[in-house]
């Protein structure tokens, strides 16, 4: 157990490649934590996926023992949070579950969405807040001009900003100094029943459920019966210890402490982001505040490339599903692309992490429809309908109303994209809602549509301003449109996969593009394929794909058997890689294609 | 009986070397000014010995001198070859020695020496009738030089061929019929009327793959050739009977048949390959490509072939059926299936000939020329689950 008065517990908020894994790994370092020799990095992203994309997705914790200039031994714990809006509730947890931030900015780039949308989270959990400014080895490096900008767009004190090149190690004495100085201490009582927050959890093929917790009162020790307060599931803790960062097991962690437990839970669905950990007797009355179950937001549909991966995929998915509470699925059947299954994300970015692993790990290759939010059917009989899935659009004559979930969205970019991201923003439905400016750069707040944003924005934001767009969102509630389900009709078949909800007013627009890049998608075929898109039995827009006129080897003698055998047999293999659908095929890769808008 | 002998047996001889590559080709061919003709000999009929060894007997039908440009072997060469070849074989009543040739004066005043040593067919290539497009093809001869060295071969051979090449660079629909019709009007009973393919690693690939290659004609409208060719060809009694192979009726290549009949077939030379029935295992062979290598390998270990592969039960009912639908007379399905020992989905045969791709008549099964022209996407679905 540690004096309370010695524990400085805090996280980093940083925007994505501003140095935050760098920062981390520093600190460790300095520390004398992790030998040199053992240093690789980004410590702490233990995922491939992870330090692929410079991205955290799982909190991870590190305990530092650090003999400050006071002569005085301070036990440092960093929760390394997840960066992306789409895990805006673990962060918000993480961020309970310590005292202070460090918020590091690149000093060449400065504020961006992103950190805003996570020092807001940090402000609202009341940390004491150390600004740190990166990169200053680099050329560009500003640091009055970005203090500047963090005191105008944050509003908090910068003057004390400390200037850090990680890479470099400048600077990292000092903020070590700044953490001990500067963040409080928690505060708890030892005597109380035991109140512990759920900060994350995983699963390890060893140890079974891994649960990272912070003590807020009480004592946890290893023999413990706890309770998880949300499900009153009671499992008998078996380990306990701390990561530094590897794990090193300790006999209890008292009040202000960080570490983790183990106790043969077998599923993470048990552990829930955000619960409330006690004793089985003697509990505490009250969970913590702020519990939210996780409410998956995107929704697509998953299926095998190989119809006869059908099992595989359902058993990656639900061993991952083990790991990931805020994922769900459901088996989906497509005429289309056959069995496979429509999951809920919390966003795009987990989406693609989740895909990205089936096809990794699994060596599953998939197809992956369009992106879908969740609609609100409103029915004439005054009941309403979560539509997770535009195929499953329930007869118009019994729909009153359609609401959609709509985002405020935070852009920030430099002045001279500012008129085609406004474009973007305009053409995806969105309402301007405030335009400030930040030095030279504009902040831009916009209320969107999610379903306009799930699928391309992104990649559009970044291809309209040459990347150096930020940005960030918050889903702010459901809005009633003028809302529409639109079918792709080929060769006079509907193809359900294909179908997607889209504004009235859109449609056409929409239709039209989406049948033109269909016309590129799909080979020719012997017969020429007409092309539509349909809402309700009204064509909007169509194409006719030609059909092939030609397609013979104008020499083939002997010598050319071998060679024009081994053409064939390359394209049946291509053939298998097609979507039968009626009479014609359509590449797989066409239905995710298809949706792309070129604007 | 064997599958082969549903095609015969055909000896082919390649002969590697050419006075100029042309930018089209992408043929084994090797441009070389000191050819050691007797070094070759010895060669060559060392490696027939090889190949007859193997083989054993049964009757010859055809022999093909194929290139490269064979038109530039020594007459006594040749004929040499020929000879040898016959030792080992009886041949059949209507065997058939063809070799290519390029229409130029030189070539043409070999032709009776061809003539005496056993050739009885001669395949020219003309590949165009005037002199523009010879030029940008990259060939030797001019369109009055062609012309007096077809009426040598005329007079020399009883059966002559030879080839075009449409769907050239800013030819016109209507360039190519004229072009055609004057083709037509030459009294021959052969033609071989390829349309311009672009080949990687050829010259006009390079180009392609530039942008440079300028003025080939679109799909539709090569395609609009191509019926424009059947139209005018049947009109002259020269209906296709293979995709780009036009003759009357009984002048056909009987060597090209047995490829598309899907015969035995034994290829030397550098680069030749070959499909033998040895032992009940059907064996694809070939031989080494560069002229010099495969002349080393025969001269020091009597063997110039590289790697064989057993073809499949499987894989030769794919060939047979690839190879001769290109034929207006179809293939066997019951060979395709004793062969293959699975059936074709009588769905799919069915979809096909409602289309108007496919003609089954019995046994019998065509592909229509509407069909023989995307005779690729057919063989895609007939043999999609083979």
């Amino acid at each position: 157990m540690t004096d309370l008065a010695k524990i400085r517990n805090f996280s980093i908020v940083a925007h994505i490649d501003h140095g935050k894994s760098t920062l981390a790994d520093r600190l460790i370092q300095e520390t004398g934590t992790v030998e040199t020799r053992e240093m690789k990095e980004q410590l702490l992203d233990s995922m491939d996926i992870e330090r692929e994309r410079g991205i955290t997705i799982k909190a991870n914790t590190v305990r530092i023992d650090y003999l400050a200039d006071d002569g005085e031994q301070y036990v440092l714990n960093l929760i390394d949070t997840p960066g992306h809006v789409d895990f805006a509730y673990e962060v918000s947890r993480s961020m309970r579950a310590v005292e202070g931030s460090l918020l590091v900015v690149d000093s060449s780039q400065g504020v961006e969405a992103q950190t805003l949308a996570n020092v807001y989270h940090a402000i609202e959990a009341n940390h004491e807040i150390v600004p740190v400014l990166n990169k200053i080895d680099l050329p560009a490096s500003d640091c009055d001009r970005v203090a500047e900008q963090i005191e105008d767009v944050i509003g908090i004190d910068a003057t004390g900003a400390i200037q850090v090149s990680a890479k470099t190690g400048q600077g990292i004495h000092e903020t070590l100094e700044a953490i001990v100085k500067e963040l409080p201490a928690p505060e708890g009582n030892r005597d109380a029943p035991l109140k512990a927050m759920l900060v994350d959890s995983w699963y390890d093929a060893y140890l079974g459920v891994i649960v990272l917790v912070r003590v807020i009162d009480g004592v946890l020790r290893k023999g413990d019966r706890i309770k998880m307060m949300q499900n009153g599931s009671v499992h008998p803790v078996d380990r306990i210890g701390v990561f530094k960062p590897e794990m090193t097991m300790i006999d209890e962690l008292g009040p202000g402490e960080i570490g983790f437990l183990t106790a043969s839970i077998k599923q993470v669905r048990d552990t829930r982001v955000g619960d409330t950990i006690t004793h089985e007797k003697k509990g505490c009355a009250e969970p913590l505040p702020g519990f939210k179950p996780a409410q998956p937001v995107v929704f697509c549909g998953l299926f095998p490339v190989d119809n006869a991966e059908f099992e595989d995929l359902r058993d990656s998915i639900e061993k991952l599903a083990l790991n990931d509470a805020s994922f769900s699925y459901e088996m989906e059947t497509s005429a289309a692309l056959g069995f496979g299954f429509r999951c809920g994300f919390l966003g795009l970015l987990h989406l693609e992490v989740i895909r990205d692993r089936i096809e990794r790990e699994y060596n599953i290759e998939l197809i992956t429809t369009a992106p879908s939010v969740i609609y609100h059917v409103h029915m004439r009989d005054g009941t309403m309908l979560e539509l997770h899935n535009p195929a499953d659009m329930p007869d118009l004559t019994h729909v009153d109303h359609i609401e959609e979930p709509r985002i405020k969205a935070t852009i920030l970019v430099p002045d001279e994209y500012l008129g085609d991201v406004l474009k973007l923003c305009q053409d995806r439905r969105g309402i301007q809602l405030d335009l400030t400016y930040a030095g030279s750069r504009a902040m831009v707040v916009y209320d969107l549509p999610l379903n306009e944003v799930v699928f391309d924005f992104y990649d559009r934001l970044k291809s309209v301003t040459k990347g150096y767009a930020s940005f960030d969102y918050q889903l702010t509630g459901y809005r009633e449109d003028f809302l529409v389900k639109m079918t792709v009709l080929v060769n006079e078949d509907p193809v359900d996969a294909l179908s997607t909800m889209v504004h009235r007013d859109r449609a056409e627009q929409r239709g039209r593009a989406l049948v033109e890049k269909l016309k590129e998608l799909i080979p020719r075929h012997m017969f020429k394929i007409p092309i539509q898109a349909a809402i309700g039995g009204r064509v909007v827009a169509r194409e006719t794909l030609s059909a092939m006129r030609k397609d013979v080897t104008a020499k083939c003698y002997g010598g050319d058997v071998s060679r024009k055998k081994k053409l064939l047999e390359k394209q049946k293999a291509g053939k298998k890689k097609m979507r039968q659908f009626g009479k014609v095929e359509i590449p797989q890769q066409a239905f995710i294609n298809a949706l792309k808008m070129d604007d | 009986m064997e599958d082969w002998q549903n095609g015969g047996f055909g000896f082919y001889v390649h002969w590697p070397f050419c006075m100029a590559k042309c930018p089209y080709c992408d043929f084994n061919s090797h441009v070389s000014k000191e050819i050691d003709q007797k070094q070759w000999r010895s060669a060559y009929l060392s490696e027939i010995d090889r190949v007859a060894e193997e083989i054993g007997p049964r009757t010859l039908n055809t022999i093909y001198f194929g290139g490269g440009t064979p038109s530039l072997m020594d007459p006594d060469l040749v004929a040499a070859i020929i000879e040898r070849i016959r030792t080992h074989w009886p041949t059949a009543n209507d065997f058939e020695v063809t070799l290519e040739a390029n229409p130029t004066s030189i070539e043409a005043g070999r032709f009776q020496g061809y003539r005496d040593g056993g050739v009885s067919r001669i395949s020219m290539g003309y590949q165009a009738l005037n002199d523009e497009d010879l030029r940008r093809l990259g060939r030797m001869h001019t369109a009055k030089e062609g012309m007096e060295a077809f009426e040598i071969a005329k007079n020399a051979f009883d059966r002559v061929s030879f080839d075009l090449i449409y769907a050239r660079q800013d030819q016109t629909l209507d360039a190519w019929r004229d072009e055609l019709t004057r083709a037509l009007e030459l009294s021959i009973d052969h033609l071989s009327l390829y349309q311009l393919t672009i080949e990687q690693g050829t010259a006009f690939g390079d180009r392609y793959e530039r942008g440079k290659l300028r003025g080939l004609p679109s799909e539709d409208l090569a395609t609009d050739m191509f019926f424009v060719t059947q139209e005018l060809c049947d009109k002259a009694g020269m209906s296709a009977y293979e995709v780009s192979n036009h003759a009357k009726l009984g002048s056909e290549s009987r060597h090209n048949l047995v490829y598309w009949r899907y015969g035995d077939y034994a290829g030397i030379g550098p680069g030749a390959h070959g499909r033998i029935t040895v032992n009940g295992q059907k064996i694809a062979t070939e031989t080494l490509r560069q002229p010099e290598a495969w002349l080393q390998a025969v001269e020091k270990s009597s063997n110039g072939e590289t790697e064989r592969d057993i073809v499949s039960k499987a894989d030769q009912a794919s060939e047979m059926l690839m190879m001769g639908l290109r034929l207006s007379e179809g293939v066997s399905l019951e060979r395709f299936s004793a062969l293959s020992g699975s059936k074709i989905s009588s769905q799919t045969l069915e979809n096909l000939s409602e289309m108007g791709m496919l003609l089954l008549d019995g046994d019998r099964l065509r592909a229509t020329p509407q069909g023989r022209v995307i005779l690729n996407a057919l063989l895609r679905e007939l043999l999609v689950d083979i």
